[in-house]
């Protein structure tokens, strides 16, 4: 306790010192940084707050410092996060190797991947993004198509992905890929690491109801991929895939505390947007609406906490397999509610004649009906809870 | 670390769970119902549960406490709610030791600390007058007269109101009807002179009573704290209330989804085990969520109570309402899913029904406190 408590203010002085005044504020998407080949800083005092917290191994906390992360304990680990938020620092490194990639590869890959990947995933070196869905394969993502034949000295991958978010401005995507096409469905997939520079590879953007081309279609055409990309044993890719979700899952559960766009607080919006009487708001409806997500917010959030306590005390429960659903679903109550309130100033689409968060406010709208869709559906992980967690029986 | 137990913590919850299945069961429930019993629950338990502590876990040592704390408390109140005990628990262990506790003289606590963790005393919180929780809008008169106070009015839904042994009684010295000021609480034998108790029959087989008021003598020495002073100390005691019974309706809740999940692996329909149709299992799932959110927020509640006695008022709103809403929906989706025996008096779950039904009203519905909650938070 006391040793935590040392360490917090060791943290608090370090940032203090540490992280410049303007990387203290909420980032814009163009301001964040995610590394990679095409990677590029939106200012100086960018570049220094992530070579700053590079240099602690702070852009991965809790991996080993043999492979340049931090080192940190998950108790150190959360303080140094809180002590982040308590100054609004901002996210030095966005990446899916730190959130997605790196975890699985530091439990089933080799040493020689470990030395090759971690360290440029912490050192932002290399970005990567994830080839897992196919059009064909969803929610039924063991069913996918994507080929790998062994052709003695490399593999040969023929298919393609879809929804790749950032492929186009990914350096490496790791991928399932179908290695024993006899095999069930899930026993003959393994999981690959491809080089998206290898010839044979290419990438179409897709536009979004948001207006933004997040992900792309990326297409496999006869790519030669040396054997040593393999992670894990072959034909056994699928429980990496299913560890590697865990980690989606949890991120994406607490995308909404971490929203790197400026989404007003709903509180705050009512304040600007909505009449009051007495002190409170005039609409009963919006009031007892608004009520209603805070609620629900300050119970997802104490949830949150509950699954850190219970992971540093080594103690199990349901609360981590609830929390993408409960997270994402609040997230699209948030941006309905916003909307409600703001009228029809939150549904300016571009131009004049709305503010910023105005427009940010119904991008994001937008944005928030695809989060209960990625990492698995809302109804796939109602599927989840009532297998894993209430072991019902299944059809 | 206030959202996982520690291990005595775990200790005690395991306790209490092997006492109550063993020695209160729903069918001791049951039971009193079917007998009609004068006292509505079983003195001779309430002996054994104060002397397995339950009623001195809160209190400090000075007046025979076990100092353990609310959580504590919670998490005892928390497995009552899966076997629907009938106990001055409530009413004594949380209402009226906490009114002693944070409002009487050091003289009232040493009178009556003791003697209602020894199960000697129990009480019973004489607040609404009408048939919604309005705590401020008390009509009840206390009027100086000689040297003590004249009690004139009348209470309703004052849970153990026919069997405690004292009133602990909210009236108004002063101030308009709505008004938090001029509020008193005082503390009298139910026997006096001038009370006159109507015990009613609930939904939920448990006590609750009307009582008037015509006449009442009351000594100075019965009033807690200072006449017309007394919100701060009803606010604090309504919130500790609020709390505890949210912890009871977790243990409700997941004891009657337990049920709930156990009957949809063993009933078979169209071939297969009910539980295997995606339709009920949805539905399942998303209260799985729901109850483990509802969990954060009670364990959370009951540390808040120890430990920032400033965040109280909020999360004891944020608990009560959170788990009226979990209460109703397990309890009718219990009875759903159960199909045609779901409907039946032999089967349990109608007893977990009702009380969630009487749980709801006690100490404010859904309504009051997410009104008080957004009033507590500026909109
Ligand atoms: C913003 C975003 C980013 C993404 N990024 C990536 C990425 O980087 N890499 C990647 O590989 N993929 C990515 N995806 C793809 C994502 O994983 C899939 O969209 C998701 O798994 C659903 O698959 P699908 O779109 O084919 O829908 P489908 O599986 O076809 O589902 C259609 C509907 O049917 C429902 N359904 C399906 N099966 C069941 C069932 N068994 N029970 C009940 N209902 C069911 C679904 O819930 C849904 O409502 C991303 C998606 C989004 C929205
Ligand atoms: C008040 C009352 C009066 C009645 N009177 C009569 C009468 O006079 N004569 C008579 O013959 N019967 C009578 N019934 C019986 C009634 O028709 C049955 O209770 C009803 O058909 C449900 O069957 P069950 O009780 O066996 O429930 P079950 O079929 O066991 O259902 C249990 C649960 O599983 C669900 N479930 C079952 N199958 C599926 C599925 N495929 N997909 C999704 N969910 C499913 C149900 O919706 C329910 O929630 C009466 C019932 C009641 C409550």
């Amino acid at each position: 306790m006391e040793q935590l408590e040392t360490f917090r203010s060791e943290v608090r002085q370090w940032l203090e010192d540490n992280c410049p005044q303007s990387q203290r504020s909420l980032a814009a998407p163009e301001e964040q940084y995610w590394g990679g080949r095409q990677g590029s800083f939106a200012s100086e005092d960018a570049r220094l707050w992530f070579e700053r917290m590079r240099e602690r191994g702070w852009t991965a906390p809790e991996w080993p410092t043999a492979y340049g992360g931090g080192g940190l304990n998950p108790q150190q680990a959360r303080i140094l996060k809180e002590e982040m938020k308590r100054i609004n620092a901002r996210t030095p490194l966005y990446s899916l190797g730190i959130w997605m990639l790196g975890p699985a590869l530091l439990e089933y890959g080799n040493e020689a991947q470990k030395q090759q990947h971690i360290r440029a995933i912490v050192n932002g070196e290399i970005r990567w993004c994830q080839g897992y869905s196919e059009p064909g394969s969803g929610s039924d993502l063991a069913s996918l198509q994507t080929r790998a034949e062994d052709m003695g000295d490399h593999y040969l991958v023929n298919g393609s992905k879809i929804w790749t978010t950032s492929a186009d401005k990914s350096d490496w995507i790791f991928c399932l890929v179908r290695t024993d096409p006899a095999a069930k469905k899930q026993e003959g997939i393994s999981f690959l690491l491809i080089d998206m520079a290898s010839p044979g590879v290419s990438v179409t953007p897709i536009e979004l109801i948001s207006g933004e081309s997040e992900f792309c279609q990326t297409f496999f055409d006869n790519v030669k991929v040396p054997k040593e990309n393999l992670v894990g044993e072959l034909n056994k890719g699928w429980s990496i895939a299913k560890a590697l979700l865990v980690h989606e899952r949890k991120l994406m559960s607490e995308m909404g505390s971490d929203s790197p766009r400026e989404q007003v607080p709903p509180t705050v919006a009512a304040r600007e947007y909505l009449p009051f009487e007495d002190g409170k708001i005039a609409d009963a409806q919006l009031r007892s609406d608004l009520v209603d997500y805070e609620m629900q917010m300050q119970a997802i959030a104490l949830t949150h906490f509950r699954t850190f306590e219970e992971r540093a005390a080594k103690v199990h429960s349901a609360a981590p397999l609830v929390m993408k659903y409960a997270g994402t679903e609040a997230e699209k109550v948030k941006s309905e509610l916003l909307l409600a309130i703001m009228g029809s100033r939150g549904l300016g689409w571009e131009g004049e004649g709305f503010s910023a968060s105005e427009l940010d406010t119904l991008r994001l709208w937008a944005m928030s009906k695809a989060m209960t869709i990625a990492g698995g559906t809302s109804e796939v992980q109602l599927n989840v809870i009532a297998k894993n967690a209430l072991q019902l029986p299944q059809s | 670390m206030a959202l996982v137990l520690n291990e005595e913590q775990r200790l005690l919850q395991d306790t209490a769970r092997d006492f109550l299945a063993e020695r209160a069961p729903v069918e001791a429930l049951r039971k009193l119902r079917d007998a009609r019993d004068d006292t509505g629950y079983d003195p001779a338990l309430w002996r054994e549960m104060c002397e397995l502590g339950w009623a001195s876990i809160t209190l400090p040592e000075a007046y025979g406490g076990l100092e353990f704390g609310f959580a504590g408390l919670g998490l005892v109140i928390e497995q009552s709610g899966r076997t629907l005990t009938a106990s001055p628990l409530f009413a004594s262990a949380v209402l009226g030791a906490s009114a002693i506790l944070l409002g009487g003289s050091e003289q009232q606590k040493e009178q009556w600390l003791p003697a209602i963790a020894a199960g000697e005393v129990t009480t019973a919180l004489a607040l609404e007058e009408s048939h919604h929780h309005r705590p401020q809008q008390i009509d009840t008169t206390l009027t100086p007269a000689g040297d003590g106070y004249t009690l004139n009015g009348s209470k309703c839904f004052v849970l153990d109101g026919h069997s405690a042994d004292q009133l602990l009684v909210v009236a108004r010295s002063s101030g308009e009807r709505d008004s938090r000021d001029g509020l008193s609480l005082v503390l009298l034998p139910r026997d006096s002179a001038g009370v006159s108790v109507q015990r009613t029959i609930m939904a939920d087989s448990r006590n609750a009573a009307n009582i008037r008021f015509e006449q009442v003598n009351v000594p100075a020495e019965a009033v807690i704290g200072e006449a017309g002073a007394a919100w701060p100390v009803l606010e604090a005691v309504l919130d500790r209330g609020r709390v505890a019974m949210a912890a009871e309706m977790l243990g409700l809740a997941k004891e009657s989804f337990e049920r709930t999940v156990a009957y949809l692996k063993e009933r078979k329909q169209f071939g297969a085990l009910i539980g295997s149709f995606q339709a009920l299992q949805h539905r399942a799932a998303q209260i799985q969520v729901e109850l483990e959110l509802c969990q954060s927020v009670v364990l959370q509640a009951l540390s808040v109570v120890d430990e920032q006695p400033e965040q109280l008022p909020l999360m004891a709103s944020l608990a009560k309402a959170k788990l009226n809403e979990l209460a109703k929906r397990v309890t009718n989706e219990a009875v759903q899913m159960h199909g045609g025996i779901g409907v039946t008096d032999e089967l349990e779950i109608g007893f977990f029904l009702k009380r969630a039904r009487v749980a709801m009203q006690i100490l404010g519905d859904t309504g009051f406190h997410k009104d008080r909650y957004a009033s507590l938070c500026g909109y």
